[in-house]
């Protein structure tokens, strides 16, 4: 991430609205991302829109970790993306874009622009 | 000094090679692409960086990056994701990078270059490694606004930036980058046009028939295909920025041009100052890649050897070596030409052609296998006798690449006959086992690796794919032969007994078996548990939902609570089946195919509502489809009032009883085979099990109801039930098999009980009935013994383990939409009530569906 860059911080839900170990769908300002938190707490946001159906539903995929890579399985198909980098493990020319995500007290909020 | 001389002395002290110089030579690099990069690494690797000083020279402002994956920084936008130059490479001494430094002029006898700027560098040794620049054909209008090519990085910024302002994009040109251009295009969400002057894409590559089947594959993805079309002259549009015009009144109106009409070699500097360069352009080199001036080199793309160019980066990385190795006065390698194989997926279709894909070969005779329905084209060309393969072309599949590419390459004997190579039973096919190959099989072209040094790195204790991209770069480049290595590291990890096991995944190592009996045993509740004792990591979309099922056939709690509810796959989640464009169906139970009219008005009723495209299965019930997540539980409210339960269509779990009317009505029906189905239906629903379960209940020997084909298959007699398991339709067909005859209705459904949940204990993950029957050892006997003679003694407690998933049977719909909880999962987002926007339909037949790609383009313009 470029630090020259300001990031724009909007908060998007409470913490305990995402069970663990799932994702919930978030509406951006532009576009909308998929918000994970793992069994362990940590968030992840990434693109919502699956690269090979074109559909909007990486949120609602199975979370995961193959070889030490946290990752997303896109319920369509069954690609796994990186959490941390977005890259699809099985196609490295495509990955989906990361988003930043902070948590404030309760509120979690995403970085866009 | 004093140090150059030191090392020259310990390094002449363990070596004697042939002339290399006492002091630090100075050589100029021109170009920095992928040649020129992997040019600095095998000079490194030799130790040349000992005995040259060396300046890079690189027009472009980055250094070098994978142009073979330039399309990829359409979807990433990372360029430093592209680059080819290690961490901290060019800090090593002897190394020194100019970027956006473009040479403009060579002069020999000074043995200097001049750069653009001006600046002057001398040179001892000088390596032109100047790529090609893209052709663009001499049209009138050719360089208006939004014409552009595909080449570097700041093409594509160019390209990217203009789509935004642009509706309709084209490509001139239908050869390999050209489909490539036009992916990239239509990624960008532009309406896409490929114009090709010939009379069929990728020319080179593939002959009329493959051509024309891959113009069908590329238009059906949406993007419209002119072959036989050259264009005039481009001038201002109506509609659009430019009108591309085609003579003859035709014509096509679009913002923006990509030209991708071959390349030419970059050697203008060449020519400039005399180096001798070929007809129709390229520096001459021979075997050394030393030019017509022996103090210069030429090597990649800019290279012409025995009359060829080669476009493609495999041959130029062999002429970077050979050029490093002579530099460090080593005479091997030498350049022997390379093979212009190529393996492709364009837009999703395979392509690929292997050696003399033309069969101008004298003599040469090719055999051809043509699908036009499955999409698939096959040829291949052998020798005059028959034995050897020459060439292929194969269009739609290629998984025979690696194959065909290693018999071809490696002059190995047919293993039998040609067309048999080709043939579509590709089970029959005479396969070529990794194990069939010598050592010296190359195994990735671009990186000229051998299945030796596969081997070798599988020595040193590689295990993985990824293992062995990384010792040995194969795979790392086209991934062409990912395939290939995988199988060469498969049989190799065998032949070092390395144990091929059943674990579920990297996670438990475990059978579903063990975990089962795990659960059971060790009465794990929920997935966190099971983890913490027998596994290790996060798990993943393999054994979490195995875990979930497990759960399910053991204690039957509601899948949606808190702790299983993260580990169901989407289906078991929202509790529908998940449609192409991420909408879901609904499929109500409907018991035995069995259903009232009123019931029916309430399924056709929400159907009108909600706008649901309604299909009968065929397992004798209703789906109705796209519905939105945020919908399910509205809709599914509904249906549970008027007495619908869930159908399970999402879950591995019972799916229908199928029946036939049986006594009911037919004129033939021995027995009330309605009434048992919804008998059987009711008491098994919700049961999860390996994978889904099918059933079905025939009236008579006339068997309507298809029961031979089913996991559980039931028919009357005059005497009573004859039970079959183990059928199965779908993808490989099995008949079932019986199991016992003339059961009454009590010992029909205790045998069932026992049937069932032995396979539930014992089958692997997604094995259905027939699978698992074929796999148990002792079969249909063993299984008579265990479950009509009891022979483990187990059957009580089968029984007893089936009743307990019964009595604590809930609908999951029903619980769903009376838990307010659980309804606020099914939302889109999370921050807002809105639904997605970016589903499309189209009407068809009087109903909706999701729009296709190519007409989603439509649809969002006419929408936008
Ligand atoms: C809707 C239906 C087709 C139809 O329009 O009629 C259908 C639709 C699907 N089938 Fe089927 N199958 C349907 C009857 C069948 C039948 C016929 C039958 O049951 O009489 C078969 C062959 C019989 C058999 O299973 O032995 C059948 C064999 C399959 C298979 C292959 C199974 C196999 O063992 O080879 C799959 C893939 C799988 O399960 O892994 C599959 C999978 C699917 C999935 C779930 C694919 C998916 O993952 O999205 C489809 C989605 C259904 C949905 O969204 O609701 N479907 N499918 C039928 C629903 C029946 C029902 O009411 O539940
Ligand atoms: C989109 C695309 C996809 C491709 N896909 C494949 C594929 O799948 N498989 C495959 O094998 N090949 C593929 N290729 C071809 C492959 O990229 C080339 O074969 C390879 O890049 C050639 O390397 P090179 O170093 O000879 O030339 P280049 O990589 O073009 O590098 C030449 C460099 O020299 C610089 N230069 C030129 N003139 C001067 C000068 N006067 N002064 C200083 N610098 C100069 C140029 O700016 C350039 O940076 C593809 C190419 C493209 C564009
Ligand atoms: S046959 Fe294939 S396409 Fe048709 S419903 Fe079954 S899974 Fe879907
Ligand atoms: S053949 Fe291209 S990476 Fe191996």
């Amino acid at each position: 991430m470029n630090s020259s860059v300001t990031l724009e911080w909007k908060a998007v839900c409470k913490v305990d609205e995402i069970l663990p170990g799932t994702g919930v769908g978030v509406r951006l300002p532009e576009g909308q991302a998929a918000l994970f938190r793992t069994r362990d707490g940590q968030l992840h946001a990434l693109d919502n829109m699956d690269p090979f159906s074109r559909a909007n539903v990486i949120s609602r995929g199975l979370l995961g970790s193959l070889g030490g890579t946290r990752v997303v399985a896109s319920p369509l198909y069954k690609q796994h993306f990186c959490l941390e980098t977005g890259k699809c493990l099985e196609d490295e020319t495509v990955s989906l874009t990361v988003y930043p995500v902070r948590l404030r007290g309760e509120l979690v909020e995403v970085a866009v622009g | 000094m004093g140090f150059a001389f030191t090392l020259f002395n310990s390094w002449q002290a363990e070596t004697v090679k042939g002339d290399i110089p006492m002091t630090k030579q100075k050589v100029l690099l021109v170009g920095h692409g992928m040649v020129g990069q992997r040019f600095l690494e095998a000079l490194a690797d030799r130790g040349g960086l000992d005995h040259y000083d060396v300046t890079i020279l690189c027009a472009e402002s980055r250094p070098a990056y994978d142009r073979v994956g330039l399309t990829r920084y359409f979807t990433e936008r990372d360029a430093d994701a592209l680059s080819l130059v290690p961490e901290g490479f060019m800090a090593q001494p002897g190394l020194t990078l100019k970027l956006s430094t473009r040479v403009r002029e060579i002069d020999r006898d000074a043995r200097v270059v001049i750069t653009e700027a001006g600046e002057r560098l001398d040179y001892d040794k000088l390596v032109l490694a100047t790529g090609s620049y893209p052709f663009v054909p001499p049209i009138d209008g050719n360089d208006r606004p939004n014409c552009f090519v595909y080449r570097t990085l700041d093409d594509l910024d160019e390209i990217i930036a203009a789509a935004d302002q642009a509706r309709i994009g084209t490509v001139v040109g239908g050869g390999l980058l050209g489909l490539e251009a036009a992916k990239a295009l239509h990624d960008l969400g532009l309406e896409t046009h490929v114009v090709e002057f010939a009379p069929r894409l990728m020319a080179v590559q593939v002959d009329d028939l493959g051509g024309g089947l891959l113009k069908d594959k590329i238009e059906a993805l949406g993007v419209t295909v002119h072959t036989n079309t050259g264009t005039r002259a481009i001038v201002d549009g109506e509609q659009h920025r430019h009108r591309m015009d085609f003579g003859e009144d035709r014509h096509l109106e679009t913002d923006i041009i990509v030209f991708s009409a071959g390349i030419r070699p970059e050697d203008s500097l060449a020519r400039a100052c005399g180096l001798e360069v070929g007809e129709r352009g390229g520096v001459v080199i021979d075997d050394y890649c030393v030019t017509s001036d022996p103090d210069i080199f030429a090597i990649g793309e800019v290279a012409l050897w025995q009359g060829r160019i080669f476009g493609l980066v495999a041959p130029g990385y062999q002429m970077a070596e050979t050029a490093a190795a002579r530099l460090c006065a080593d005479s091997e390698p030498s350049f022997q030409g390379a093979d212009m194989s190529t393996k492709l997926k364009l837009m999703g279709v395979d392509v690929a052609s292997v050696g003399d894909a033309h069969g101008q070969t004298p003599g040469a005779r090719s055999a051809v296998f043509f699908d036009q329905s499955t999409g698939v084209y096959k040829k291949v060309v052998v020798s005059e006798c028959g034995k050897k393969l020459l060439g292929a072309v194969l269009v739609g599949d290629a998984n025979d690449y690696g194959n065909l590419l290693q018999l071809c390459l490696n002059r190995i004997d047919l293993p039998g006959e040609a067309a048999a190579l080709i043939a579509p039973a590709a089970g029959d096919a005479p396969m070529l086992g990794a194990d069939a190959l010598p050592d010296s099989a190359q195994i990735c072209s671009c990186n000229n690796v051998s299945k030796g040094a596969l081997c070798a790195a599988i020595d040193d204790g590689a295990t993985t794919v990824g293992d062995l991209k990384a010792c040995t770069k194969a795979s790392a480049t086209c991934g062409g032969c990912a395939a290939l290595v995988k199988q060469v590291l498969d049989s190799e990890l065998a032949k070092r007994g390395v144990e091929v096991n059943n674990h579920v995944c990297e996670h438990f190592p475990y059978s579903r078996q063990e975990i089962y009996h795990l659960v059971r045993v060790g009465e794990i509740k929920t997935f966190d548990e099971l983890l913490e004792k027998h596994g290790s990591g996060d798990g993943c979309d393999i054994c979490k939902p195995l875990a979930a099922s497990v759960l399910a056939s053991c204690w039957n709690d509601y899948v949606l609570s808190k702790p299983h509810a993260g580990l169901q796959d989407t289906n078991d989640y929202f509790l529908g089946n998940m449609q192409r464009d991420g909408t879901y169906s609904i499929v109500p139970r409907v018991p035995g195919g069995e259903i009232t009219p009123d019931k029916l008005i309430v399924l056709g009723e929400v159907a009108k509502k909600y706008d649901l495209y309604t299909k009968i299965t065929g397992g004798q019930r209703v789906d109705l489809f796209g519905a939105r997540v945020d919908q399910l539980p509205e809709i599914w409210k509904i249906l549970v009032d008027a007495g619908f339960e869930t159908g399970h269509a999402y879950g591995k779990s019972l799916r229908t009883v199928k029946s036939c009317v049986g006594s009911t009505w037919c004129r033939y029906g021995v027995k009330d085979s309605v009434g048992t189905a919804i008998q059987v239906e009711e008491r098994y629903k919700g049961l999860r099990s390996p994978h889904k379960i099918k059933m079905a209940v025939s009236g008579c020997t006339r068997e309507c109801a298809e029961a031979q084909s089913k996991d559980v298959g039931v028919i009357a007699t005059d005497k009573g039930w004859n039970l079959y398991v183990c059928g199965n339709g779908g993808m490989r067909p099995r008949h079932a098999d019986l199991l016992a005859s003339d059961l009454s209705d009590e010992q029909l459904i205790r045998t069932i009980d026992r049937f069932l949940m032995f396979y539930i204990r014992t089958a692997d993950r997604l094995q259905r009935t027939s699978v698992w029957l074929e796999n148990l050892e002792g079969g249909l006997d063993y299984l008579k013994q265990v479950v009509l003679e009891d022979s483990l003694g187990i059957g009580e407690e089968l029984e007893a383990q089936m009743q307990q998933v019964i009595d604590t049977y809930q609908c999951e719909w029903k619980t769903t939409v009376e838990d307010p909880q659980a309804v606020k999962r099914f939302k889109h987002f999370v921050n807002d009530d809105v639904a997605d926007d970016n589903l499309h339909y189209v009407r068809e037949r009087g109903q909706r569906r999701p729009a296709y790609e190519h007409e989603r383009i439509e649809l969002v313009q006419q929408e936008g």
